[in-house]
């Protein structure tokens, strides 16, 4: 089993697989309407000039969350980075 | 006169080309309005397709077909009071399954509806490739295959929507299999919904039962107003919660989602390959430089200060000559009409008024091809990116910033087209603290009221005070955001979870009709109630008129006098006295007590209370209050020097009328297009 951490916590470069999504209502609708399940893999790609908010990659499309919306994904961690 | 008895609606994600296929179906042929009471955009045009003409709406582009936004409001709204022919549901292939999701609530939701997948040349450069009649036979819909921006497969597209559309097809919603656990609360809803079915079409019970599971506010809302109805349904909506959240840790929400995408990928594994492109897509490449640490935030600075040079400098030109053309007018009518209450009507209310709402036209013009291009670029989103943490911190949003800088944070702005820029902002609360605070930033006309104080209390310190007001209006709006997000406007904002879209290069046409049609929304929706405004500011200033033996007394002296000094010198003092006997004089002595403690007088004050017309007026009726005549704004040396030696006057006092100016009501065409903004966004009911 891989390491599980938050969103916030992932690093720019580390790929990890969405494990769970802990927030309802609007926010967590809107997550998921963006496409934002278990099972999808993203990976970071940078995060603003004052660390917040992030910048993630999904299959195909480029997403920008708040830090504090970071923080209800769950994300398990692929590979050994 | 077109065939109306057809029509197309396009729906889909923002981004997906749907503009695009919207603009080459119908060209120039568009009419843009808003949705009743909200500021969503409403385009309809027309498409000609072999001799028929056929009505096409584009739809806001929308993530889902929930009741979350007022964007998702609206589609849902139109689909089932408008009941379009047809829905064209425009997909972006190169980002299939995120795309598809709202495809999928399309069909569930059972409209007629084809699919255009759009950007295939886009979908091959990732190594995507669709095939188009399985995905077509898997969905039960047609599939037709589009580059929008190069308009191929458009033709081919509306004929077969056309084709579709006169079918006059019922709707049939697509059934998505969601897993033991909820289709058991399913068939539950749907058997007890029974024969009530009928009032809600034309959606069928499956649809309403899926809502309810997922807590739909508007379809609760609407079974609520059967009480028996809803006395059944919600029990069985309170069991299944309660159940997935004791075995699967998840909600009926969640779930639902979760089986729809499971069913995408299902759909996706049978009819799209992927090739292996292991290259970095471009997009991710400029995003490296544009959104770096360093670079970003100085590259957004260059981005924002070169709008504001294009926007105000490109529009100095056109303004000149439409104010120019308007004085042309003014002053042939003065020479035309003999002195009468009609001529100064004319010229003073309505040549003034129309003037006033032309005046903004070219300012807005290039202030909304600037946003254009941000937008369609898709830089604006990274704009926010870049800003959000600063701004978010005075209850803001990231894009708040263009509003910020339009409206005067680089001095010179305007308020006017500063409050129209906050409509790219999603999350009402930010959107409203920004509407109601960017008003206070030093717009260009309370600059030579600036300029004019400064001359002549601050000599030689021109530069630092300009500066110094700068900083204070940042200040000043800023932290007022701060105080109405903690007040008036409290709680959390909306979700900011948002798409950096892909750099894409915009295509000219795209830019000018984006432009043009917002352009011409203000001109038509805010230009009635300012000619109205200035109608009424003209009486207030003028009535009630001298009584006729004050008049008499004035005209004798003016008869009387010695020289043509001395007459001039006369009639400016008559232009005093009969200014503070109108209303708006006698609103400015009536107020004085009010202003006291600022030191104002009540020839202030009457200036400030012109100052609602426009904050340039300020300085003409301070002219005419203190007997100096006609004051030109752009030099008013005479007046400077008039206040430094008047006693009553000191640097203290110059600096509070200053920053009086800068926070106080802003001029009423701002008013107007607050009020239309700020309403819409009231109204959507996502605020309070």
């Amino acid at each position: 089993m891989n390491k599980t951490i938050t969103l916030r916590n992932l690093k720019p470069g580390q790929a990890a697989i969405i494990s769970r999504i802990n927030v309802q209502g609007e926010l967590g609708r809107r997550v998921r309407d963006m496409g934002l399940v278990p099972g999808r893999p993203l990976e970071v790609i940078g995060r603003a000039p004052l660390q917040d908010p992030v910048e993630i990659k999904l299959t195909d499309y480029n997403l920008t969350l708040r830090n504090n919306e970071a923080d209800y994904i769950l994300v398990e961690l692929v590979g050994d980075n | 006169m077109a065939d109306n008895s057809l029509v197309i609606a396009l729906a889909g994600n923002p981004n997906a080309g749907k503009t695009s296929v919207f603009n080459t179906m119908t060209g120039s042929a568009q009419h843009v309005g808003n949705y009743p009471g909200v500021t969503v955009e409403k385009k309809t045009g027309v498409a000609e397709i072999d001799g028929r003409k056929v009505q096409v709406v584009d739809l806001p582009g929308t993530y889902s077909l929930t009741a979350y936004s007022l964007e998702e409001l609206v589609v849902r709204d139109f689909l089932l009071k408008e009941k379009p022919d047809v829905v064209i549901y425009v997909d972006d292939a190169s980002n299939p399954e995120r795309n598809l999701y709202l495809a999928v609530q399309f069909l569930e939701f059972g409209t007629p509806m084809l699919i255009d997948l759009n950007m295939m040349d886009l979908a091959e450069k990732r190594g995507i490739t669709i095939d188009t009649d399985k995905l077509s036979r898997l969905l039960g819909v047609p599939v037709v295959n589009t580059v929008a921006r190069s308009s191929q497969g458009i033709r081919e597209l509306l004929r077969k929507a056309v084709e579709l559309a006169g079918e006059k097809r019922p709707w049939r919603a697509v059934e998505i299999p969601y897993g033991l656990d909820l289709e058991e609360g399913i068939d539950q809803i749907v058997s007890k919904i029974g024969r009530r079915a009928d009032r809600w079409l034309p959606v069928g019970p499956r649809w309403l039962a899926i809502k309810c599971l997922e807590g739909d506010e508007e379809v609760i809302k609407q079974i609520r107003t059967e009480p028996d109805l809803a006395g059944e349904l919600e029990p069985i909506c309170h069991r299944i919660t309660d159940h997935l959240r004791v075995t699967l840790d998840t909600s009926p929400e969640g779930l639902l989602a979760e089986k729809r995408y499971g069913y995408i990928s299902g759909l996706l594994r049978e009819s799209v390959k992927r090739g292996i492109v292991n290259r970095i897509e471009l997009t991710d490449k400029v995003d490296r430089v544009l959104t770096n640490r360093l670079f970003g935030p100085a590259f957004l600075l260059f981005v924002l200060y070169g709008m504001y040079q294009f926007v105000f400098w490109g529009s100095a030109a056109p303004v000149e000559w439409l104010s120019g053309f308007f004085n042309w007018i003014g002053s042939s009518v003065l020479g035309y009409m003999p002195e009468s209450y009609l001529r100064s009507l004319v010229v003073s209310g309505v040549i003034d008024g129309v003037g006033g709402v032309l005046g903004f036209v070219p300012i807005i013009m290039f202030m909304f091809f600037a946003i254009a291009i941000l937008e369609d670029s898709g830089y604006l989103a990274r704009m926010a990116y870049i800003l959000d943490r600063v701004l978010r911190t005075f209850g803001l949003h990231g894009n708040s910033v263009m509003s910020l800088i339009i409206s005067g944070g680089i001095s010179g702005g305007c308020a006017v087209p500063g409050v129209m820029a906050a409509r790219t902002l999603k999350d009402p609360k930010a959107r409203l603290a920004t509407i109601l605070t960017v008003p206070m930033m030093n717009c260009g006309a309370k600059i030579p009221v600036y300029a004019m104080l400064i001359a002549a209390f601050f000599p030689g310190g021109q530069a630092n005070m300009m500066f110094a007001l700068t900083i204070i209006s940042w200040a000043v709006v800023l932290t007022v955001a701060r105080i109405l997000r903690w007040t008036i406007l409290p709680g959390a904002s909306a979700p900011f979870v948002m798409e950096l879209p892909p750099y894409r290069i915009p295509t000219l046409k795209g830019l000018l009709i984006h432009t043009w049609e917002r352009t011409w929304m203000y001109i038509k929706k805010a230009g009635t109630v300012i000619l109205a405004i200035s109608i009424v500011m003209w009486a207030i200033m003028t009535f009630p008129e001298l009584p006729d033996d004050k008049s008499a007394g004035w005209d004798a002296r003016i008869e009387a006098s010695a020289s043509d000094e001395a007459r001039s010198e006369i009639e400016t003092q008559k232009a005093e006295a009969e200014l503070a006997f109108s209303i708006a004089g006698r609103l400015g002595r009536f107020i004085t007590n009010i202003t006291a403690p600022l030191g104002f007088d009540w020839r202030t004050n009457i200036a400030l209370v012109g100052g609602f017309a426009a904050k340039e007026v300020v300085m003409t009726t301070m002219g005419t209050a203190y007997s100096l005549g006609e004051i030109d704004p752009e030099d008013s040396t005479k007046l400077s020097e008039r206040l430094r030696d008047n006693p009553n006057w000191n640097p203290l006092k110059a600096f509070t009328l200053m920053i009086f100016v800068m926070i106080y009501a802003p001029c009423f065409v701002t008013v107007v297009v607050m009020a239309r903004e700020a309403a819409s966004t009231i109204s959507s009911g996502k605020v309070c």
